[in-house]
């Protein structure tokens, strides 16, 4: 334990408006703390600076997966577990749950949350591509009321978000009721369980008679934050997937992204992998629909 | 008479504690008024120091701070060179070099202390790498950065090269691996003047801390006492280091005068501790046009870290295996151990073996597809059977037959059926399979001489009431000492197992039976322990208190009347070599091991071309290591050995930043999970060996050495793509096949 | 010297008793288990959340307690490998790490328990690729997992005939 435990503080409030009443009357002074899975490893390593944190983990106003006919809302506090083993989103928004799968181990999903990882904002985070190919919205509210956000419009540099510090993250919102699509998800890390991506890659397409109609390409790893491939996407509308365009796109997708060197892989690699995975995306979504690779 | 023991699955002697969680390893022991200690070490790899600065607001005087000047004997790990100092004085030598010991009762306190010293340090010129050493860019170590060579020669291979039909060179590379013990280094230390030293840890081998903490404090020996406790995994790395943080928390308790308990923290224990010596090895052999081996000429590069810890032995072991199971007329072997201004380097399951077996195993496709058989003809005709000589001149005695290995091995594997069914599936695949693997040797004991020097010496005890204890400083770390030794004590004695139980290895209770290493446990100490447990039997048949055949009650009867009769019932045994056994040390010749453990492994695995990831889908391990003492420890050693060379063939890679190991976290120092292994299927052929416990040789370390190269060949099986140096990582194998394909 | 004035009071049932005390809020439930209440079968093996030497069972789910605060741990039900099988008896999965060598050194074995006693809980009947998933959590380096999941099998087929007797 390489910090000062003395002087860290975690306090537990009764409910949402008073965690907000509290940020309110000291914007960034207090830091929520959700479940811990990154911010006890920080605090274990010595690399927490900020010492006052208050406790989300049993705000229930925060829980729950509600269901409408427009959409799913996820509460911040959805854990992977609850994800995995949610029906419909399984049915509906299967790459969320491949996600969920392969974010640690059982212990990581039953305390990772979905809020938590968004703020923590690691450009190499698992779910955050998926919930950008699946449109989400964020919600999110202060005491001074709620506003909702595309989420890609959410992150803006490396650890850098649209974010007040007198703001929380209350829901993520799904969109539903679209045609059926292709889903591809493929998270590259350093081993098969347990482990830090390389590259993410989360993509939907719909595809008819092998032109594209509607597509989504979103990437983890590549880039200061995870990243939604608008270029990718242009060069894909309303074309037909052969070899040219799969080409275009790959083009398109390496002006993208800036992969780099780390402690992890290399630049090469990231980049012959996004690319690589954009063409095999491809090219299982040319068949059709439902979920592929 | 109870059926016989050995070659029985007898259960884990201390299983049961170990899943209730009552097991206690070192950081579960609790003292009155025990201070937390932790270790203040240098942020850089080479320089001289200028001074230390206590800084922030802390207070400071409740605190015990301990430097070179408060060390009351002699500032040094004692071990073979005696290069190492305890703490740094006057100069650094490599990143993490300990220089300041600090103990408080806090420990949270105590990590803002550890952060507020500063050590000032005017840096010097460093070497890196073992290319920078070789090449003497600074001197770092003695005249000429070598802490050891050795020449290995054998018939004139200089005659060679000119009637060869084929030469072929090559050269390969290993990396550091860290044993990754899932249980970090640690002690607990009581001291003072009058009483002496005592210490309780996790450790492999008592007597090494036992040698160590002696001259390190002035004491006569019988004032310090080393105790093992449960501890969590070794493989090596608890064989020279515990003396280390044996001896930090030791001078700490003698200067504050209350117990001192040190514990690492995984990233101090990752950066700061011995790892595998990183390797180069280079080959070049003169082969026939039938593919019989002419010549061998080898060069074995290791790289040792700053001090010479145990690099010579390494080397040695390195060396002595670097030629492998076959027959080959004229070898030369060079090698050396280079110093770095890195952490020292150190003992990790195989020492040298794993490094220069894949070189060799890498090498001798090489050599096969030139000369154009196939990898296992090549072997075929080349290996060594009984009666022949290897690398060091040393006849073999044993009834060995590395063919029928590889025919069994292939058989179980389907090898040949494979190789052609994945060479017509893959094309045009995406995910491709390859088949590959590796023959080897594996040593047991410790080399030439060195079982000789150690004398070992092993006790037996019967108790009043006819319950065995054994006596050995062997130590469990999971390997199955406790219940193999248990097993072949019962089996001598004739008695059920659980009437023998191990004594603590503790100094002050137990000889020393040499240390917990070089698959020497169950080959040597447990021989010790099959002729002192006979001494003991004869011991009581022969004062008439037991009938020659008798009962496990007619036993403890006799017990009960000879120790009321006569005092403790003890016996002795003493190592003795073998007479057959003949080392000449200086020319490096004559008989390196009494016994050697030989194998065939296949890897059968599948490489994801568009990632380049690899994954072992199934792994074969068939040996002869003489008779199993407990087939279950016994596969369990082969099945965990593999798992931790499947490691170092594909994943486990240390990162080196100015000499220090960046990827100091298990987040990003990466070994197989429950996902990454397949079940490997473990195969045993039993040759008995005379001189071992029921026939018994040594296994321990023999599954690091083929894994790698079987995996290595089969990647190249796969994909085409010759790689010559672990771990191979997607990232290399991608650029490789990136190059191939353009 | 503990700053009694910055720690918390945390009320919490651990192996079903009640226990009262005083810790830091941000103190690791490892170190309060381990320190306070004396149970030492959690291990800490990196301190990252990555190995599961740690786990525990935090209200029914299985966890890394090195990554759990001690105010986060206030009226929590902790079971830890102390408390998974009544006193002297033992777990079906413990009976079988015992029987399959699923054991070496032990380091991870309360955690790898934790573990599968979570997944046999939650799938009485894994096959090869659930075990996988279910144990990916939990490091080893003394096994190579294969008696470890013999143990499972094991366990797991003394669980259905116990449920049938």
């Amino acid at each position: 334990m390489r910090s000062y435990l003395p002087d860290y503080e975690l306090v537990t409030l009764a409910s949402l408006s008073e965690a907000l009443a509290l940020m309110g009357r000291e914007p960034g002074a207090w830091k929520p703390f959700a479940g811990g899975t990154d911010l006890m490893v920080l605090l274990e390593a010595g690399k927490l600076p900020h010492k006052k944190f208050f406790s989300l983990w049993h705000l229930q106003e925060l829980r729950g997966i509600r269901v409408t006919p427009e959409a799913v809302t996820l509460g911040s506090l959805t854990t992977y577990t609850e994800v995995l083993s949610h029906p419909l989103l399984q049915q509906e928004f299967p790459l969320l749950c491949r996600a969920a799968a392969e974010t640690g181990g059982v212990a990581t999903q039953n305390r990772g949350t979905l809020g938590g990882n968004i703020a923590n904002a690691s450009p190499a985070a698992d779910s955050p591509p998926v919930l950008l190919v699946y449109d989400a919205e964020l919600e999110l509210v202060s005491a001074a009321g709620s506003r909702r956000i595309p989420y890609h419009e959410f992150h803006t540099g490396y650890k850098q978000m649209r974010l007040a510090p007198d703001e929380l993250i209350r829901s993520i919102h799904l969109p539903r009721a679209r045609p059926p699509r292709a889903h591809y998800y493929r998270k590259v890390g350093t081993r098969r369980a347990q482990a830090i991506s390389k590259v993410v890659f989360a993509g939907t397409a719909r595809v008819e008679a092998g032109v594209v109609r509607d597509v989504r390409v979103a990437l983890g790893s590549v880039a200061p934050t995870v990243l939604r491939c608008f270029d990718t996407e242009a060069a894909l509308l309303g074309k037909k997937i052969d070899a040219v365009t799969i080409a275009d796109a790959q083009a398109a997708l390496a002006a993208e992204i800036a992969p780099i060197d780390d402690i992890r892989s290399t630049m090469n690699y990231r980049r012959h992998v996004s690319l690589r995975l954009l063409e095999d995306f491809l090219r299982s979504s040319q068949g059709g629909n439902g979920p592929s690779a | 008479m109870p059926d016989r023991i050995v070659g029985q699955p007898v259960a884990r002697k201390e299983a049961r504690d170990k899943v209730t969680g009552r097991s206690r390893y070192v950081d579960d022991l609790e003292f009155p008024e025990l201070l937390h200690g932790a270790t203040v070490r240098s942020p850089c790899a080479r320089g001289r120091i200028r001074g230390v600065h206590f800084e922030g607001s802390l207070p400071w005087g409740e605190f015990t701070v301990v430097t070179a000047k408060d060390i009351p004997g002699k500032n040094c790990i004692t071990l073979i060179l005696d290069d190492q100092p305890c703490l740094a004085d006057t100069v650094i030598n490599h990143p993490e070099e300990a220089v300041v010991l600090l103990a408080h009762p806090d420990k949270y306190l105590l990590e803002e202390a550890r952060r507020s010293v500063r050590v000032d340090i005017e840096p010097l010129p460093a070497v890196l790498t073992l290319e920078e050493s070789l090449a003497q860019k600074e001197i770092v170590w003695g005249r000429d950065n070598i802490l050891k060579s050795i020449a290995v020669e054998k018939g004139n291979v200089d005659d060679v090269w000119a009637r060869a039909d084929f030469i072929i060179e090559g050269e390969y590379r290993t990396g550091a691996q860290e044993q990754l013990y899932i249980e970090p280094n640690g002690m607990v230390a009581v001291a003072n003047s009058t009483d002496g030293v005592t210490v309780w840890g996790s450790m492999q081998c008592p007597y090494y801390v036992h040698k160590a903490l002696v001259p390190l404090f002035g004491l006569p020996e019988n004032k310090v006492r080393v105790v093992q406790v449960e501890t969590g995994g070794g493989f090596g790395g608890k064989e020279e280091y515990p003396s280390m943080i044996a001896a930090h928390a030791a001078l700490l308790a003698w200067k504050s005068g209350k117990p001192v308990k040190i514990i690492y923290d995984r990233a101090e224990d990752m950066a700061a501790t011995t790892k595998r010596h990183p390797s180069r090895t280079r080959h070049r052999t003169a082969v026939s046009r039938e593919g019989k081996l002419l010549g061998m000429e080898i060069e074995l590069a290791l790289d040792g870290g700053a001090y010479a810890t145990l690099s010579a032995v390494v080397l040695s072991r390195g060396t002595i295996h670097a030629a492998g199971p076959y027959l080959c007329p004229n070898v030369r072997i060079r090698s050396r151990a280079l110093a770095t201004n890195t952490p020292p380097q150190g003992a990790f399951r195989g020492f040298g073996a794993p490094q220069s077996t894949f070189a060799l195993e890498r090498h001798l496709n090489k050599v096969a597809l030139a000369v154009g058989l196939t990898p296992g003809e090549f072997r075929r005709r080349n290996f060594l059977r009984e009666g022949q000589t290897t690398a060091t001149g040393q006849v073999i005695r044993e009834k060995v037959d590395m063919s029928r290995l590889l025919e069994r091995a292939f058989e179980l594997s389907e090898y040949s059926a494979k190789v052609k069914r994945f060479a017509e599936e893959n094309l045009g695949r995406r995910v491709k399979k390859g088949i590959g693997f590796a023959s080897f040797m594996h040593g047991a004991g410790f080399t030439g001489s060195g079982e000789k020097y150690l004398a070992s010496i092993v006790g037996v005890e019967a108790t009043r009431e006819g319950r065995v204890k054994v006596l050995t400083a062997s130590t469990e770390i999971g390997q199955g000492t406790n219940t193999i030794l248990c097993q072949i004590a019962a089996d001598t004695l004739g008695l059920d197992c659980d009437r023998v139980e191990m004594a603590p290895a503790d100094t002050a209770a137990v000889p020393n039976s040499g240390p917990t290493v070089a698959s020497r446990t169950c080959m040597i100490v447990g021989k010790l322990v099959e002729s002192a447990a006979l001494a003991l039997k004869q011991t009581l048949v022969g004062s008439g208190l037991l009938p020659a055949q008798y009962t496990p009650e007619e036993f403890a009867q006799a017990c009960t009347r000879y120790v009321e009769k006569h005092g403790a019932l003890k016996t002795f045994s003493q190592y003795q070599q073998p007479p057959e056994i003949q080392w000449d040390e200086e020319n490096y010749k004559g008989d390196a091991y009494g016994a050697y453990g030989w194998a065939v492994y296949v890897a059968e695995l599948s490489v994801d071309t568009l990632t380049c990831e690899v994954r072992v889908d199934d792994f074969i391990a068939v040996q002869e290591v003489g008779t199993i003492i407990n087939p279950v420890l016994a596969s369990g050693q082969i099945e965990g050995g593999v798992a931790q060379a499947i490691g170092f063939a594909l994943y486990e890679n240390v990162v080196w930043h100015e000499g220090r190991m960046a990827n100091s976290q298990m987040t990003n120092y990466i070994i197989p999970t429950s996902m990454d292994v397949p079940r490997i299927r473990v195969y045993f052929e039993e040759v008995p060996y005379a001189y071992g416990p029921a026939g018994a040789k040594g296994l321990g370390e023999l599954p690091m050495d083929g894994t790698a190269p079987a995996i290595v060949n089969a990647i190249e099986n796969a994909t085409g793509i010759i790689i010559d140096q672990i771990p191979v990582l997607p990232e290399q194998l991608m650029e490789l096949l990136e190059v191939s394909r353009a | 010297m503990p700053d009694e004035a910055r720690k918390v009071d945390v009320a919490c049932k651990v192996n079903g008793r009640d226990h009262s005390i005083r810790v830091y809020p941000m103190a690791r439930l490892l170190d309060v288990l381990r320190e306070e209440l004396h149970l030492t079968g959690a291990k800490e093996g990196c301190g990252e959340g990555e190995c599961g030497a740690c786990s525990v069972f935090l209200n029914g789910q299985l966890v890394n307690s090195c990554l759990i605060p001690a105010a986060q741990a206030h009226n929590a039900e902790i079971t830890t490998i102390e408390g998974i099988a009544p006193a002297e008896s033992l777990h079906a999965v413990q009976q079988a790490f015992i029987e399959a060598g699923g054991s070496q050194c032990g380091i991870c074995t309360p955690g790898m328990i934790m573990a599968a006693v979570n997944l046999l809980e939650r799938v009485p009947q894994p096959n090869e690729e659930d075990v996988r998933v279910g144990l990916a959590g939990n490091l080893c380096r003394c096994t190579g997992y294969t008696k470890i999941f013999e143990a499972v099998v094991r366990a797991c087929r003394q669980m259905r005939e116990q449920v049938r007797a």
